[in-house]
């Protein structure tokens, strides 16, 4: 083992990764679940119908259990930068601490205030404002994502600043062009609809473990539809976006594609890698052992046509060198090539898996379209998987649909959180690529036993609360949606509610 | 005026807004082991913050993400140098925010009474560090010539700063009593009061010692009245307590904290962090400012959003304005 193991930077490196890959959990959950279920509060509200109001409830109790433990690790990253990348918030502070600032000013305040009215507010609001606070909190957790990954993605591409010559450090000069720059419109994208992904998957996996039981029928028929749905329009946008991000991320880090690839030589018309094994080796020494390629469509990725050449990492590497050489004192410009090659896959076949398998249910569940009388469903039973128009699926194999359903539920998940490990190693050795290496921007005063001592800690204490979050949630999915009580379908029509009417009336939610 | 004048304001602004709000959601925190009988009378008191905590919260992540953004190098020193202090804060936070959740989750005894002790001690240290964190940076702490901390944990420990910790965990938890009495209804109202008028008198010999010493140490003209003004709130807010103005009470609670805050970001102007090595290497919010460019987008920002985010935020106390008692927690479910 090299030295290497125990620089500064590895370690505040892992413990930003774990610490952030456990955060992004919660996140994209957080931010479909909060307009899945105002959408579902809003079906209540406009028709009347119980189903509604009970599947609002169920799906919003799940996403409280999960969106508690989104703000609180949340919290970490707001000082995180300063605890452990000390010398990094002084370089970029100017230009990166903005977007953090508008996005707890603008952002988080939204989210917070309108998530406790929601929570307690079931016996004080009318129901068209309760419904509204959680779309308030929809909106918040939206604003939240595009300014944090507008930072991030100064990070993957600088742009709207300048280096001060005399205080060393950069300094914005365009905040719109931060906030509107190619890179972050596509992350932006990319990550939102992953995030719907990841809700809709969520959802269905739910229904499906209630359907396959036959229990709470009309609630889980309506949460599966609206998840399946979610999932197909989800998953094409994620790809979608995806190519987009790919194109901009061809142009802007070559070198993070061509890693992505396991490409090491320039070529055109470049392969797509299905598998390959290989050497890394020191600078300029990498090659593959065994290869199984796609001809030509890597240079379709990457430009849209099937010749086009697409650089190799050698080739990058002497681009960078060229580049960077008199200004970076960099031994070595590749990031972890496996971990790159890897990590890209895995978010593509985790999410891309999902997605076939949401499009598939959306096809086999589907009501009318092309299928006999005799096979359709009232919104009272489970619905009928039908292969053909005359054909159903047999019970064994509708079980397996529902059980896959469920058991790829974190599909997505595991697709984020490798997604994110992919586009933050991948512009290795920089942490804001082109103008400040990572190993440059740690906290010089901060020590290892600091740093040691803080992971252990959060370490042990995340996985003590993701014991206790799962075992909440199969609780609470266990349970399955609430009986209605006559609270319930009372609402308030006026603000406060029945205050002034029975001032000894229990609070329809108290902690 | 200059713009980086106006933003150290403003950060004592947000930290007043802070310590303001989630001052009494700590109080209340500690108030659930001092002030409740039983499990029920703990609901309570949970109850009384439970819609709003979260959204106090969030001026702590406002005054951090704004001193990254305005003061690069006082985000940097600040949080690289009060590391493990800060680690302890952050525990606290996180593990607070899921007892407030979790908690009614269950309904086994042993699970809830965990969760119970959680919230009392994750809402006590901070409290405390707080004001400990507050201490070191008015008093200053080893600061060296590449603008980093250069002392170790014992340097953040002297006296001055424990007393600044038991200054914000007293008044914090007075400020939770004065507002228990005027959010809850039936037997812990009155009992609140009563605790609030020793807690008051125990908090305002600390804060008056305290604050002569920040004075004795770096204060001035404006700091003065700053400090006096506090002292004479706190007063003030115990005889209202006493005589049982609840509103009163606790609004003047309210200004002994602002008071305070003032007085110490005023015995700290120019500077943002001294350097106890050499006076030249103190951090100045000259020196660790953002340029003109950044601050001013971030005055817009503030000067628009800032409003929005006080008119909601108190339209969500108004909803929830009615005295809780026990008569209105319902049994677990």
């Amino acid at each position: 083992m090299e030295m290497t193991a125990l620089a500064p930077e590895t370690l505040a490196r892992w413990q930003f990764g774990v610490t952030t890959v456990y955060h992004f959990l919660f996140v994209p959950l957080t931010i479909s679940l909060a307009s899945l279920v105002a959408g579902l509060e809003t079906a209540w509200v406009r028709t009347g119908k119980e189903k509604y109001l009970r599947a609002a409830k169920f799906w919003g109790k799940l996403f409280l259990i999960n969106i508690a433990m989104g703000v609180v690790t949340g919290i970490l990253q707001e000082f995180q930068f300063g605890m452990n990348w000390s010398d990094y918030s002084r370089f970029v502070g100017d230009v990166f601490g903005a977007p953090l600032a508008f996005e707890a000013l603008i952002a988080f305040f939204f989210e917070s205030t309108f998530i406790g009215l929601w929570i307690f507010g079931w016996d004080k609001l009318p129901k068209r404002i309760h419904a509204a606070c959680m779309w308030m909190v929809a909106v918040g957790t939206v604003l939240s994502a595009y300014f944090i990954l507008a930072a991030n993605s100064w990070m993957q591409h600088p742009v709207g600043y300048r280096m001060n010559p005399s205080s060393g450090r950069a300094e914005l000069t365009d905040f719109v062009r931060v906030l509107t720059q190619n890179t972050a419109v596509a992350q932006f994208a990319h990550t939102l609809a992953a995030a719907f992904l990841t809700g809709g998957a969520f959802m269905v996996g739910i229904a499906a473990y209630h359907l396959m039981r036959g229990r709470h029928v009309a609630v889980m028929r309506s949460s599966l539809r609206l998840g399946l749905v979610t999932m197909a329009l989800a998953g094409v946008l994620t790809a979608v976006t995806g190519d987009r991000l790919g194109k901009i991320m061809y142009d802007q880090q070559p070198m993070k594609m061509a890693a992505a690839e396991a490409l090491w030589e320039t070529k055109g018309p470049a392969p797509f890698s299905l598998f390959a094994y290989g050497d890394v080796g020191p600078p300029k020494t990498g090659h593959n052992k065994v290869a199984v390629e796609i001809p030509g469509l890597l240079s379709f990725l990457a430009h849209d046509n099937f010749s086009e050449p697409v650089p190799g990492i050698k080739d990058t590497e002497d681009a960078l060198r060229e580049k960077y050489g008199d200004k970076f004192d960099i031994a070595d410009y590749r990031p972890n090539i496996p971990l790159a090659y890897w990590s890209f896959r895995w978010m593509i076949g985790f999410g891309m898996s999902s997605f076939a398998l949401g499009a598939a249910g959306l096809y086999l569940t589907r009501r009318r379209l092309w299928l006999s009388p005799r096979l359709r469903t009232s919104d009272e039973e489970v619905p009928r998987l039908a292969l053909t128009r005359e054909r159903e699926l047999g019970p064994a194999l509708t079980g397996w649909y529902w059980r896959l359903a469920l058991l790829t539920l974190a599909f997505p998940l595991i697709a984020n959180s490798w997604g994110w490990i992919f586009t933050e190693t991948g512009r290795q050795p920089w942490v804001v690529y082109g103008v400040l290496p990572t190993a440059a921007g740690v906290s010089p005063s901060v020590s290892q036993a600091e740093v040691v001592t803080s992971m252990s800690v959060f370490i042990a204490l995340y996985a003590v609360l993701a014991v206790i979050e799962v075992k909440l949630l199969a609780k609470y999915v266990k349970a399955g949606p609430p009986e209605l009580t006559d609270s319930d379908l009372n609402p308030p029509t006026r603000i406060g509610g029945h205050d002034a009417d029975d001032p000894d009336r229990p609070m329809a939610f108290s902690y | 005026m200059q713009l980086h004048d106006i933003w150290f304001a403003v950060i004592a602004v947000l930290w007043t807004g802070y310590f303001f709000l989630e001052g009494f959601d700590f109080g209340v925190g500690v108030l659930t082991r001092l002030l409740a009988r039983d499990r029920r009378e703990r609901r309570v008191l949970i109850n009384t913050i439970g819609p709003v905590w979260d959204g106090n919260e969030v001026w702590l992540l406002t005054a951090a993400g704004a001193t990254f953004a305005a003061f690069p190098d006082w985000y940097a020193t600040l949080f690289s140098g009060f590391y493990l202090p800060l680690l302890v804060i952050l525990v606290c936070l996180i593990v607070r925010g899921v007892a407030f959740e979790y908690r009614v989750k269950r309904t086994e005894k042993s699970w809830q009474d965990r969760w119970e002790a959680a919230l009392f001690v994750t809402s006590l240290l901070p409290a405390f560090l707080w004001g400990v964190a507050f201490g070191n940076i008015v008093h200053g702490v080893p600061i060296g010539a590449d603008k980093d901390y250069a002392g170790g944990l014992a340097d953040l420990l002297g006296p001055y700063a424990l007393l600044g910790g038991l200054v914000t965990l007293t008044l914090f938890t007075f400020h939770g009593a004065v507002f228990t009495a005027l959010k809850t209804t039936g037997g812990i109202r009155p009992r609140a009061r009563r605790l609030a008028t020793v807690l008051g008198l125990g908090s305002s010999v600390l804060t008056a010692v305290f604050l002569t010493w920040t004075q004795l140490h770096s204060g001035d003209g404006r700091s003065l009245v700053a400090a006096a003004a506090a002292v004479l709130a706190l007063l003030a807010a115990v005889a209202a307590n006493a005589a049982g103005r609840e509103g009163w009470a606790f609004g003047l609670s309210g200004v002994t904290i602002a008071g305070t805050v003032a007085a110490l970001f005023l015995a700290l102007f120019p500077d943002v962090m001294p350097s106890t090595l050499d006076p030249r290497w103190s951090l100045t919010a000259e020196g660790a400012a953002s340029s003109p460019y950044t601050l001013k987008i971030m005055t817009w920002c503030a000067a628009v959003a800032t409003p929005v985010v006080m008119l909601y935020q108190g339209w969500t106390y108004w909803v929830f304005r009615k005295r809780i008692g026990t008569q209105h927690i319902a049994e677990n479910h």
